[in-house]
């Protein structure tokens, strides 16, 4: 069902074919869809939504998710994924795909709830433990006191088994790799408190940190639960995005059409492509004529005339005749597998970035231990062996310098920050790409589909008289062609109505021809109307004998394109436009724009060479693109945002995928990130203050559980106080 | 100080009662959409009887 929704389909017959198989493939699964709805936000969004999805025939149930801007979906059988698209496309919802293998999506939800649950044991634990030390630390004596270690012992030990189980296994990991991660101070932590309490208890002793540990294992619970929300919710939707890529061909064998595999497809095959497909691999024409659209490829708007012994590459897409094409490499060898490898090579080069919290987690967790280790050491020495003494002031020490308010300042500021770019519309993949987003000076954008549509409009109608219009609009409703397509809806628009022509026929190639009162009239090519080709993207019409009149065409600007200019601009950002198009569109474009630093014809392997030097002279670069001539440019800089509108491999080598039409989120973004980063920073200060304040106390072993208790709660209730103003 | 007798088992129990109600939420997927949740309740559908 994924490649379905991707596939441009002028020919219902090739859409159909795979339909029935994924169809019979699915048959024993009860049938989902899930779709995201990038532009929902309110409660009549969600009613609107459920409402027209019900009554479509065959839908049981569709219930709206509005923290993932979700659809499900339960239906018969005989929905898809395109028809619902349609139905909400009608209502003003633009929706896409999710993957309807539910599988991965259950998983995470289990691990999500999984980690819920021990967050709440720990939290309620916490609460009756604290409300026992209360007492204790109010002064209850003796006996009583006991008693009460002894309950918070019963409560803490079993919960803290329970609920420090995604620790004790994480630490595990690390040590069998003989690495020393945030998660071996943590379990050392909630191991040595828990057990010298539990002996304390035992032999009657003052001070136990049943409170101290149970707390510990709750708020950084909860740092885990936030950062692994934040990351499932970007992960499966972005990863999730219906493929694009056509993995099946259609081979003639023997004068016999089989639908293959295109990784079965070997050089010497012949292969029909109908109108509206995609190359599945590189070849010669054998058969046909027809136009290539390469804009997904080279960022090219002008389709490109072919015919037999041209050379296609994988990738494009066949407009307007069937082709035949004899397969020269396949696979591997294919074009677009070289530009896998170039996004590979690209990949590689980027340097790999360890985020703030890494890069801490990697300072930190050795200090925790020396600290722990000579505060251990000093006491030993100082009381002359008593281990009793010396162990139970090493435990403080590492219940107070664990990280609790630090597991704490990445995620929660993380949490919020995307979850404020998601109401936006912007999806953040990666956890370190909002760090990355906040150090950029330079933005590198690309044309085609990124900052135009990727769709031709109608430009110079005005000038032409209404004969003409209503000539064009006949000759171009009997087309499919992209050029046909828009001309005929701009003309639409105007009210004028077609012309009655007879003897209508698509040369596939070259254009529309047809008779109109006795004489003939072509739209067209250039040559083949008999025109002067201009180098604007333009159709031409010729009636009769008389001149041909040309249809310019420009692309339309995304919506948002000016205002992101502009306002990264404002916010002192160098801004580039790199485009594989004609230098004539692209100098229009930069001047409407105000984009000074253009360069048009640049080559997929140029993009990622610019992008490359610009990140060696020390430039930070964001690169905004959607097609594959952008993709190794995307993997190559610092930090990359495509458009869900763009080719599978570009979205996947992005770090943040821009779910609506609308551009203006990205400048937003950038602000949003650096404020994120200012509040990343505040709130190490933050924790590592309360631990300066704290630390010594513990070493000189003055610590009681009281301390701890206080110095752990508040740092970490500030530090997720201060990731909230960031809203 | 007889009254802890009582105290802390009912201390106990209505800590185990809330976490009881937790994981009943939990496992009724209440925390799945808290922001969707937040807004279904401002409209009119199904205000006179539960959705079937």
């Amino acid at each position: 069902m994924a490649t379905l929704s991707a596939q441009i389909s002028a020919c219902p017959a090739c859409v159909a074919a795979p339909a029935a198989e994924s169809l019979a493939a699915r048959a024993e699964r009860p049938a989902g869809l899930v779709l995201t709805l990038p532009t929902a936000h309110c409660a009549a969004c969600i009613a609107d939504v459920e409402r027209v999805l019900e009554r479509q025939p065959g839908v049981r149930s569709a219930r709206v998710n509005l923290t993932q801007r979700r659809v499900s979906i339960e239906a018969d059988k005989a929905v898809t994924a395109e028809g619902m698209i349609a139905v909400l496309a009608g209502i003003g919802y633009p929706a896409h795909e999710l993957d309807p293998g539910l599988l991965s999506t259950t998983q995470t939800d289990r691990r999500g709830r999984d980690l819920l649950m021990r967050l709440g044991v720990a939290g309620f634990a916490m609460m009756n433990i604290m409300l026992l030390s209360v007492a204790v630390w109010s002064g209850a004596e003796a006996a009583t006191r006991d008693l009460f270690h002894w309950i918070s012992a019963m409560i803490a030990l079993p919960v803290l088994a329970f609920s420090g189980q995604p620790f004790f296994s994480s630490a595990w990991a690390a040590l069998k790799a003989r690495r020393l991660g945030m998660d071996v101070p943590i379990s050392l932590a909630l191991i040595l408190a828990s057990s010298m309490s539990l002996y304390e208890t035992y032999a009657g002793g003052e001070h136990a940190y049943f409170d101290a540990a149970v707390s510990l294992c709750f708020f950084l619970l909860a740092g885990r639960y936030l950062d692994f929300r934040s990351r499932a919710l970007a992960r499966s939707a972005a990863e999730e995005l219906a493929a694009l890529e056509v993995p099946r061909a259609t081979r003639i064998a023997e004068g016999r059409e089989e639908t293959v595999a295109v990784a079965d497809l070997r050089p010497g095959d012949l292969v029909l492509v109908r109108p509206g497909g995609r190359m599945p691999a590189d070849g010669v024409v054998a058969e046909g004529a027809s136009e290539l659209d390469r804009s997904l490829l080279t960022g090219e708007t002008l389709p490109v005339g072919v015919a037999g012994g041209d050379r296609v590459s994988t990738g494009e897409v066949n407009l307007t005749g069937p082709l035949t094409l004899r397969v020269t490499a396949a696979g591997r060898d294919s074009s677009l597998h070289r530009m896998a490898d170039l996004v590979a090579v690209a990949e590689t080069a980027r340097t790999r970035y360890t985020s703030v919290a890494d890069r801490m987690a990697r300072a930190y967790a050795p200090v925790v231990h020396i600290l722990a280790l000579a505060a251990f050491g000093l006491w030993m020495w100082r009381t002359g062996g008593d281990l009793r003494h010396a162990l139970n002031v090493a435990a403080a020490v590492l219940i107070i310098t664990c990280p609790c308010a630090l597991a704490l300042a990445v995620p929660a500021v993380v949490t919020s920050a995307s979850g404020r770019l998601f109401r936006k519309g912007l999806l953040v993949k990666d956890g370190t790409a909002l760090e990355r987003l906040a150090e950029v000076d330079t933005i590198v954008f690309d044309k085609t589909g990124t900052l135009t549509m990727g769709a031709p409009e109608a430009d110079n109608l005005s000038d032409m008289s209404q004969d003409v219009l209503s000539l064009a609009a006949a000759l171009a409703a009997a087309s499919a062609h992209p050029l046909a397509r828009a001309l005929s809806a701009a003309i639409e628009r105007t009210g004028i109505t077609a012309a009655r022509v007879s003897d209508l026929r698509e040369v596939p190639g070259f254009g529309v021809e047809g008779e109109w009162r006795g004489a003939p009239i072509r739209l067209g090519r250039a040559a083949w109307v008999g025109a002067a080709a201009s180098d604007m993207t333009a159709t031409y019409l010729r009636i009769g004998t008389k001149s041909a009149t040309a249809f310019t065409f420009s692309d339309q600007l995304r919506p948002g394109a000016a205002e992101v200019v502009a306002g990264l601009q404002a916010q002192g950002k160098h801004i580039m436009l790199l485009s594989g198009d004609a230098a004539t569109p692209v100098a229009a474009l930069a001047d409407r724009l105000g984009i000074v630093d253009w360069r048009a014809g640049v080559l997929p392997a140029e993009k990622a060479a610019v992008v490359a030097g610009m990140s060696d002279a020390g430039q930070r670069v964001l690169m905004v693109g959607d097609g594959l001539n952008d993709t190794a440019a995307l993997a190559g800089a610092h930090v990359s945002i495509s458009p869900a509108s763009a080719l599978d491999a570009a979205r996947v080598a992005s770090d943040i995928v821009l779910l609506g039409q609308d551009l203006s989120p990205i400048a937003d973004a950038l602000r949003i990130a650096q404020l994120a980063r200012l509040r990343i920073r505040e709130n190490f200060s933050l924790s590592i203050g309360y631990n300066l304040l704290a630390v010594p106390i513990a070493f000189l072993g003055l610590a009681t559980p009281l301390i701890a208790a206080l110095a752990m709660s508040l740092s970490s209730v500030t530090v997720s106080l201060n990731a909230l103003r960031l809203r | 100080m007889e009254i802890l007798v009582y105290l802390i088992p009912v201390s106990l129990f209505l800590g185990g009662l809330g976490l009881v109600a937790f994981l009943w939420t939990l496992r009724h997927r209440q925390y799945d959409d808290p922001d969707g949740d937040g807004q279904r309740i401002l409209t009119g559908d199904w205000d006179d009887h539960p959705k079937p």
